[in-house]
């Protein structure tokens, strides 16, 4: 600008500098120069961070889409009676007096006899060979049996998950070299899984276990899933529902509709948007000062996670709901009072329908935000436990402890096998996916029902 | 009689009362609706209402209350000669309630008798036994203070059961019946349900104060306790965080604050230019198109859950930094020595606040009134010009009332900081270093085993409440500068 207000100046006295229109001077250039750069980085700023949504949105898929396959070995294993059921009665009792350590002499033998079908030629003792399989396969026999005791005697064929060493062979993320080091696997047990993969035994495949399972100890990263904490997520999320929703619209008609102004209201407002900023974390503690150490509610339990993750969340949907009450046009009000409604009956009968779906979109969105809230739920001891049953029924389901679904992801990213790392990003896909869903329910409400007046 | 049959007691009578309330009304206008004051529902609703509201309300606080009594009367009954040394008197209580639990547990699965379990002079011996077959969990041996305690425990709780139960239906029957007998054709229904509801809507908008209200109750009782145990000047202007679960811990918060302040600044230093350029860009010089498309998938940025965010930084930005840095890295400069460092945090941080920041920046600059570009551009400014030595400018408040809102967040972030900063604490300026944050000390100090009489523990609510206090400051004068600066112009 300054430069303008000087040219005039100049002009009268001196031959105009650069003389034509047509050509630009060294200073015009400058400044175009100037325009074209100052657009440039804002095009940079914005394509750094499209790369970086890029970039973690590619390395959840390739990291993450692991966890969905996993190796498992296919064996005939022959249901001996007189290891399993000794008396020969079929007593469901007497059968399950054997204990997961004496069903693997039945695997041991299973896998020798497919090695010499098969033709193998290895060197590796028997005991060596049966390292290769999963320290779940026993247990997963062992449920078999007592679920089907008539199969004893006969031959079965079945499909036994592998050690996560095998499986992460199978997957390119364990070779040769890196386990110069590991005591669990040595390369003679990976020629050996090599030539089980060639004749078509040992494959991967689809692990729907993954996604409805339970999780699984340390030992056996192959067996862990995410399905109890779902469930665990779910029972949350029943909780915040039944509780945000109802307390949450109640406070938005309260303030948008009948609150004086005075200093109450003034509080009020304060507190709700400041809440709305406080770090969730300070909720957790709330959690647990009032809800575990002062009322003694369970540990763990999904309950209070969900009590803690309403508290989370009203804020948000008080906001959204606020804004959905105000877009009603006040003339639809002035009409329902006009031929008789009373205040109340306004609101409930006329403005609160036609604010619903902004309601329910403000309602899916806060939803999405507690689900995928973890910090709190460190602190209420969500983390650290092994969901390894699915509760029995439904109050157990809100009161027994459980995990969720992020905080089964930090648990796995906190443990020691590598094996685990995969799993975690695959819950995370899991979490994505139920996020994803949500918000493009929310957006296709919001297009389906919004209305403009 | 489990609180889950209550509630639908209470909930059956609700719904007889509403059809009694109804039909009464009805039956006193002799069936004419129109003698009545208002429409035959209200009617119901009053006597539903009536019969619901204060006895849920005393269920309530009677919940929330008895535990607190309970507690505080057992707690008298231990003499101070029955805490044993280096114990405390809450680690004996949470003992007191195991056995109460267990004692009930046992009775439940038939393994004794309720006047076994009632027995103060039992032997101790076969009573632990009992307890063991039946499956219960006990940690310590039982003694026979806490034994006694137990069983009063067990007295109090379940006396106070009963008397809840018999208050609470008998405040709903009462309640039932006040409200029935009032139902009159000319009783004034409508606007007494009315009244209730609002009532009912205050309280519901009134639960964010109470939250609030719990936030800082909640931790100041505790800090103060901390306080107690602990000298606040180690916590305010100590040099060390040391903490020790054999006592004699140093537990100060500066440099768990520094390390929040570091990372902090590192996430801003990423994200404020990013975010600021990318809302000129977005408002300024994008077409209708490209904003349709960028804005939207900038913003799922800020839709991520920060648990992806922390894995993200653990597994991918740490390595791939350790593997740019760190000994034998493709720079072969040795300066980092595990993935767990500041940058790490700082840089994962500063992604996920781009969104934050241009959208807040956005908004802003889009309130700047056009008539100030205009004249700008008409006095021959570029476009660039214009954005620098006008919108800026007049937006500035407004957008470093959004780095505030920013760096909020980023002091209160916990996840990223839990997965990627590091554990320890320190004063240093190296970025490629390992370092603690408050948010990190607060999850470490209360997850696993906590002893709510520990000053280790207890560190966690005063620094929860420092971290508190800081957000809500940062929060409160930022939203002051925005709403002042957007009045400005309308």
């Amino acid at each position: 600008m300054t430069d303008i207000s000087q040219m005039p100046d100049a002009a009268p006295t001196t031959k105009p500098k650069g003389g034509s229109l047509f050509e630009k001077d060294a200073r015009t250039k400058r400044r175009n120069a100037a325009e074209s750069r100052f657009k440039m980085y804002g095009i940079a700023a914005i394509g750094i961070g499209l790369l970086m949504l890029i970039v973690l949105v590619t390395n959840i898929v390739t990291a993450g889409t692991g966890a969905f396959q996993q190796s498992f070995l296919a064996l005939n294993v022959e249901l001996k009676a007189d290891k399993l059921d000794k008396k020969g009665n079929r007593n469901i009792e007497d059968i399950k007096k054997v204990s997961t350590f004496g069903y693997a002499p039945l695997i041991a033998s299973a896998l020798e006899s497919e090695v010499e079908k098969l033709g193998i030629q290895t060197d590796l003792k028997p005991k060596e060979m049966g390292k290769i399989l999963s320290k779940a396969a026993q247990a997963e026999l062992r449920n078999y049996v007592i679920a089907n005791p008539d199969e004893i005697g006969k031959t079965v064929s079945f499909r036994f998950l592998v050690n996560s060493r095998v499986d992460g062979y199978m997957k390119g993320r364990v070779t040769r070299e890196s386990i110069a080091n590991d005591k669990s696997i040595s390369v003679e047990q990976l020629d050996f899984v090599d030539q089980l993969r060639d004749a078509g035994v040992l494959y991967k495949a689809f692990n729907p276990d993954f996604i409805f399972g339970a999780d699984a100890s340390d030992q056996r990263p192959e067996a862990a899933g995410i399905g109890v904490s779902m469930l665990g997520s779910l029972f949350m999320m029943l909780v915040v529902l039944a509780l945000a929703l109802p307390i949450g619209v109640a406070a938005s008609i309260y303030l948008e509709e009948f609150a004086p102004q005075n200093r109450l209201t003034d509080i009020i407002e304060v507190n709700i948007s400041n809440l709305a900023a406080v770090p969730s974390i300070v909720f957790g503690i709330l959690g647990l000062a009032v809800f575990i150490n002062y009322m003694h509610l369970p540990t763990s339990a999904p309950l209070v996670g969900g009590l803690v993750l309403t508290l989370m969340t009203l804020p948000t949907i008080i906001i959204s709901t606020r804004a959905s009450l105000k877009a009603v046009p006040p003339s639809i009000r002035d009409a329902a009072l006009g031929v008789g409604a009373s205040k109340m009956q306004a609101v409930f009968h006329h403005v609160l329908p036609l604010a619903a779906p902004g309601i329910l979109t403000g309602t899916i969105i806060g939803l999405a935000q507690a689900l995928g809230e973890t910090a709190p739920l460190l602190l209420i001891g969500m983390v650290g436990f092994i969901a390894s049953n699915p509760p029995d029924g439904i109050v157990a389901g809100f009161l027994s402890p459980n995990s969720a679904m992020p905080a089964q992801i930090y648990e796995w990213s906190k443990r020691a096998d590598p094996a685990f790392y995969e799993r975690a990003w695959g819950g995370i896909i899991i979490l994505l996916i139920f996020l994803v869903t949500m918000n493009t329910i929310a957006v296709l409400l919001r297009r389906r029902f919004e209305r403009r007046w | 009689m489990a609180l889950s049959w209550l509630l639908l007691i209470l909930l059956a009578l609700a719904v007889i009362g509403f059809f009694a309330g109804r039909s009464r009304a009805l039956a006193s206008a002799g069936g004419n609706v129109r003698d009545l004051h208002s429409l035959p529902s209200y009617y119901g609703y009053n006597v539903a209402l009536t019969a619901l509201v204060p006895a849920v309300g005393v269920l309530i606080v009677w919940l929330l209350a008895q535990p607190m009594i309970v507690n505080s009367t057992v707690s008298s009954l231990i003499p101070d000669q029955a805490v044993p040394e280096g114990s405390e008197r809450g680690l004996i209580m949470s003992e007191v309630r195991r056995v109460a639990y267990g004692l009930d547990g046992a009775v439940a699965s038939g393994a004794m008798t309720e006047t076994q379990a009632q027995n103060g002079n039992a032997d101790i011996e076969a009573l632990t036994k009992t307890l063991k077959d039946a499956g219960q969990v006990l940690t310590q041996d039982i003694t026979q203070p806490i034994l006694v305690a137990a069983q009063k425990f067990r007295s109090m709780t379940s006396t106070g059961t009963v008397a809840m139960q018999v208050v609470v239906l008998a405040l709903a029957l009462l309640g039932a019946a006040f409200a029935y007998l009032r139902t009159h054709k000319e009783f004034r229904a409508r606007n007494v349900v009315e009244q209730g509801v609002l009532a009912l809507l205050l309280l519901a908008a009134s639960i964010a104060i109470l939250t609030t209200i719990g936030i800082v109750l909640s931790m100041l009782f505790e800090t103060m306790n901390f306080f107690q145990l602990h000298s606040w000047k180690d916590f305010f202007f100590g040099s060390t965080w040391a903490p020790n679960f054999r006592g004699g811990s140093e537990l100060s918060i500066l440099p768990l604050l520094w390390g929040t302040l570091y990372i902090s600044v590192i996430a801003l230093l990423v994200a404020v230019p990013i975010g600021l350029f990318a809302a000129i860009y977005l408002s300024e010089y994008a077409s209708g198109v490209t904003r349709s498309v960028a804005k939207p998938l900038l913003e799922i940025l800020a839709g991520i859950p920060t648990i992806v965010y922390g894995l993200f930084a653990l597994l991918t930005v740490g390595p791939a930094l350790v593997s740019m840095f760190g000994d034998g890295g493709a720079l072969g400069v040795g300066w980092m020595a595990s993935s767990n460092a500041v940058l790490t945090a700082g840089l994962v941080m500063g992604i996920m606040l781009i969104p934050f920041v241009s959208s807040l920046s956005d908004d802003i600059i889009n309130a700047v009134p056009q008539s100030m570009r205009d004249g700008s551009l008409g006095l021959g400014a570029t476009h660039s010009e214009t954005v620098r030595n006008v919108i800026l400018p007049a937006a500035l408040p407004g957008i470093v009332g959004a780095i505030l809102l920013a760096a909020s967040r980023a002091i209160g972030e916990t996840m990223i900081v839990v997965m990627a900063a590091g554990a320890i604490a320190k004063f240093s300026g190296n970025p490629f270093e390992a370092m603690t944050t408050i948010t990190t000390r607060i999850v470490s100090q209360l997850t696993g085993d906590t002893d709510f009489a520990s000053p280790e523990t207890l560190v966690a609510f005063a620094l929860g409440l420092t971290l508190f206090i800081i957000t809500l400051g940062l929060n409160i004068f930022a939203l002051y500068i925005v709403r002042k600066y957007r009045e400005q112009y309308e």
